[in-house]
């Protein structure tokens, strides 16, 4: 069992870096907006009929 | 029917507005929306329409009164509350969405906005419905930004983040943090014990478990320094204003087990309860955390309602005019009021005459005549004609200023009922503390070694986190449903009062009634088809933004072409339609052009009546009346039902009083009321006991709305009357209210549930605790199973 004496406080390492890792989304606003995001990813961003997107591809037809 | 393609309404026959819009040709119903999907087509964001989940707002009544003042907000001593200047010209503003219906909203704005030239970010936050936007102001303005935002069917208003938002920006960012290091720490925590407890049954390696103490005690460390420094705090802050709250008994149980468990794991005797105190701190934490998201949703909501938009006044220097805010306007200066503009300040007329609604502020829903000479009130909105008006009152000394003060004085003055949470509280915890030093004494004198670990079990198994958690958790599921009903609570002590609510009063124009006129009846004294004679009169009054006009309009179904309009104010207009001379307005001027008088039945009753004539004879009669709600009636009986009084208290006169009381079943109903006198009645019900809850809408209702027990404004009310209430009812529906009485009680009823199950908790427990039979896991789990009931028990209240 002499292992639970490194095992133990590698866990409190991880412990750590799991409090930090959560304090460091919540200063860059993760939580600020929790419905947008799911959205956003199914929107098209890359019709060429927007100005500005006319050079890309063309074989992107409409439906 | 065929509805539009863009907001859904129906399309009149008769019109003909269309958009090409994804390869087809669509139904508009009006020019606003033709615009706006015209806008959005040309910019290539047709594919909004295949992505909406709901169907945008119509953007009609917006357009016109808003685009007008948007070139206000380029000014820089405008700017300087809600813009914030960086580097070079680039500037940052916060922005207030409206017509944000579905996620394709977010979408549509943000690429049509980010298109601009010199726009650098614009970011639309879905949850909120604000944005954040960032320009180079020497490539656009402000004023421009929202124009483009305007011209796609949303309305955006600058607001200022730093009032309000930042801070509760901040204080959700940090109990976020707090209650991911206690809710970390007592998982960690938590799996140490479970392996300390099964130590305890099979046999445990002593150094081991000597270890495992120092290790939960390392974890517990910030969380009870960081994480629960929160209950420390404003406990002690409890204890300096020498009272005893939630907080008191929170810090001491947390404190005197972590220093209990703390002295054990140093000298390695006794029982740690580290689990207990990280397992409470995370419970606790997250009870308020839910409680503060509903109080900062709520908040935000009702910050919508308070626009920073300017009101702008027309100013007249030698005659020249131009645009300001109003409260740039200074005493005897000039001002143009155009029909369908607000009165800017307290004045005279000087020049024009015209009829001027002054419902907001005195609930009468006709508008009354004004003509050179006669004084204005700031607030009022012109209906007919333009004036001319010199300002003799400005600021504080206006009318509006006067009810103002009326309403602070009326907040400072509201009675206040005692919350049930607070009051069980305060004695909970005087006897939880009177007990613990008796079961100290009794202990210290039998078995001094045992007195400490006894005591200590004490506190922890009577760890209020049920009773502290019973109240917020009913109250939060209770807001968030009736929020999602359009019913918004802004002050936290509303649910529990409206359950215990003995009368309601209502207002009339504006609540029980839509506020503005509508055509009731066509009684037609000739031979020709009232549909012919609306059209007729609707010609006859297409140039007049008077309510009357207004309602006619609005009724007829086909509009025809008048020329020659001559209006004679207060009286009506004459206009030639199809070739033909023809009057609208008041029975004796329309009289006047063929020589004969109508008599007729409605013309004595309590309505607006106007007639439509030609040269040669009396043609119609239009009886108009503000329209009762459809669902008054209902609403007025369900609250009946429920055994609480109704009351109607209104500024408008006593036969349109009574005739809307008469409909509505409503006994008690007093008319031309002002507003002090409304305080006066409300307050003198108050005297004799009972909970008076206050629906209203206007600027005069606002007082009372602030001495009412509860207050309830209606969602397209005053901005002074959603401040000065405690809801606000957003979806106008009037049996929502209703909705919000049975949801208090329902309310009133878990918290007390709630509360009964943490009492005959801690009654069981705290003799066993007190005879020393509790171990220290056994608590910790009761304490758990006991909050976890509590929260279920709440949510309860989010079904139907």
């Amino acid at each position: 069992m002499n292992i639970l004496y490194l095992l133990i406080p590698i866990g409190v390492l991880f412990l750590g870096a799991a409090i930090w890792l959560f304090i460091w989304t919540v200063r860059s606003g993760q939580y600020e907006d929790l419905e947008g995001p799911a959205y956003r990813i199914l929107m098209d961003d890359d019709d060429p009929k927007i100005p500005g997107n006319e050079k890309k591809d063309e074989k992107q037809k409409e439906e | 029917m065929l509805n539009c393609y863009h907001c859904d309404l129906p399309v009149l026959p008769s019109t003909d507005y269309k958009v090409h819009i994804k390869g087809e040709d669509r139904p508009m119903c009006c020019p606003g929306c033709q615009a706006v999907a015209q806008a959005i087509v040309d910019n290539g964001l047709e594919n909004f329409y295949q992505f909406r989940t709901e169907k945008s707002r119509n953007p009609q009544q917006a357009l016109d009164d808003v685009l007008e003042s948007l070139p206000l907000y380029d000014r820089p001593e405008l700017q300087k509350d809600f813009v914030k200047s960086e580097a070079g010209q680039l500037r940052q503003a916060s922005l207030i969405l409206e017509g944000i219906v579905c996620a394709a909203c977010v979408w549509l704005s943000e690429r049509h906005v980010m298109s601009l030239p010199g726009v650098t970010e614009f970011r639309v936050n879905y949850s909120t419905r604000r944005a954040t936007v960032k320009w180079d102001d020497d490539r656009i303005h402000l004023s421009d930004i929202l124009k483009a935002i305007t011209a796609i069917g949303y309305i955006a208003h600058p607001f200022d983040p730093s009032r309000q938002e930042k801070i509760q920006k901040q204080e959700r960012s940090k109990a976020l943090r707090k209650l991911a290091v206690a809710g970390l720490g007592a998982m960690q925590v938590m799996m140490l014990a479970v392996a300390m407890y099964a130590g305890e049954a099979q046999g445990m390696d002593s150094d081991l478990r000597h270890f495992m103490r120092w290790v939960s005690l390392v974890i517990c460390m910030p969380v009870v320094f960081y994480s629960a420094a929160t209950f420390f705090i404003s406990a002690w802050r409890d204890l300096r204003y020498r009272q005893l709250g939630m907080d008191v008994p929170v810090s001491l149980a947390i404190g005197s087990a972590f220093l209990a468990s703390v002295w054990a794991t140093i000298y390695d005797t006794g029982a740690v309860y580290f689990d207990s105190v990280t397992m409470f701190t995370f419970f606790l934490l997250s009870g308020r955390y839910l409680e503060m998201m509903a109080r900062h949703r709520a908040g935000q909501a009702a910050e919508e309602l308070v626009r920073l938009l300017p009101v702008t006044a027309t100013r007249v220097i030698d005659g020249l005019e131009e645009v300001v805010s109003a409260a740039e306007l200074q005493v005897d200066d000039m001002v143009r009021i155009k029909p369908g503009e607000t009165v800017p300040a307290d004045g005279v007329i000087v020049e024009g005459s015209s009829s001027v609604d002054e419902s907001l502020l005195t609930g009468e829903s006709v508008p009354v005549t004004r003509l050179p000479g006669n004084d204005l009130i700031g607030g009022s909105v012109n209906a007919e004609s333009p004036l001319l008006m010199r300002i003799v009152k400005v600021g504080e000394d206006t009318v509006l200023s006067s009810i103002v003060r009326l309403l602070d004085r009326a907040q400072t003055e509201k009675p206040k009922l005692a919350q049930v949470a607070d009051r069980v509280a305060g004695w909970f915890v005087g006897i939880i503390l009177i007990l613990a030093g008796l079961v100290a004494f009794y202990w210290w004198q039998h078995q001094p070694e045992q007195a400490f670990w006894i005591t200590l079990s004490v506190l922890v198994v009577t760890c209020p986190c049920a009773l502290s958690l019973a109240t917020p958790a009913a109250l939060v599921a209770a807001t968030g449903q009736l929020t999602r009903k359009g019913l918004l609570i802004t002050r936290g002590h509303a649910l529990e009062t409206l359950a215990k609510a003995t009368h309601v009063i209502f207002d009339k124009t504006g609540t029980l009634t839509h506020g503005r006129l509508k055509l009731q009846e066509v009684i037609s004294l000739s031979g020709v088809t009232k549909t012919e004679l609306l059209n007729i009169a609707a010609a006859v009054e297409s140039g007049s933004e008077h309510p009357i006009a207004r309602a006619i309009i609005e009724a007829a179904v086909d509009k025809k072409t008048a020329s020659k309009m001559h209006a004679t104010t207060g009286c009506g207009i004459e206009a030639e339609v199809n070739g033909k001379l023809y009057r609208v307005g008041k029975p004796d001027y329309v009289a006047d052009l063929n020589g004969q008088t109508v008599t007729h039945d409605c013309l004595r009753q309590a309505k607006t009546v106007i007639a439509l004539a030609d040269e040669s004879e009396p043609l119609a009669l239009f009886v108009l009346n503000d329209v009762i709600r459809e669902d008054a009636q209902e609403t007025v009986t369900a609250i009946k039902d429920k055994g609480i009084s109704v009351s109607l208290l209104s500024g408008d006169r006593q036969v349109v009083v009574d005739s809307v009381a008469d409909k509505l079943g409503i006994q008690d109903a007093l008319a031309s009321m002002l507003p002090a006198q409304k305080l006066q009645h409300i307050q003198a019900l108050q005297k004799r006991g009972e909970v008076v809850v206050m629906v209203g809408d206007g600027v005069n209702d606002a007082p009372v709305l602030a001495a009412a027990q509860v207050s309830i404004a209606m969602g397209e009310g005053s901005q002074i009357a959603h401040a000065s209430a405690d809801m606000v009812l957003l979806s106008e529906q009037l049996p929502h209210i209703v909705d919000g009485i049975t949801m208090s009680r329902r309310t009133l009823i878990v918290i007390r549930q709630n509360l009964a199950w943490a009492l005959v908790y801690n009654l069981v427990a705290l003799p066993m605790a007190a005879m020393g039979l509790v171990a220290p896991w056994m608590a910790a789990i009761g304490m758990s199973l006991s909050s976890l009931l509590v929260v279920v028990n709440a949510l309860r209240l989010t079904y139907e």
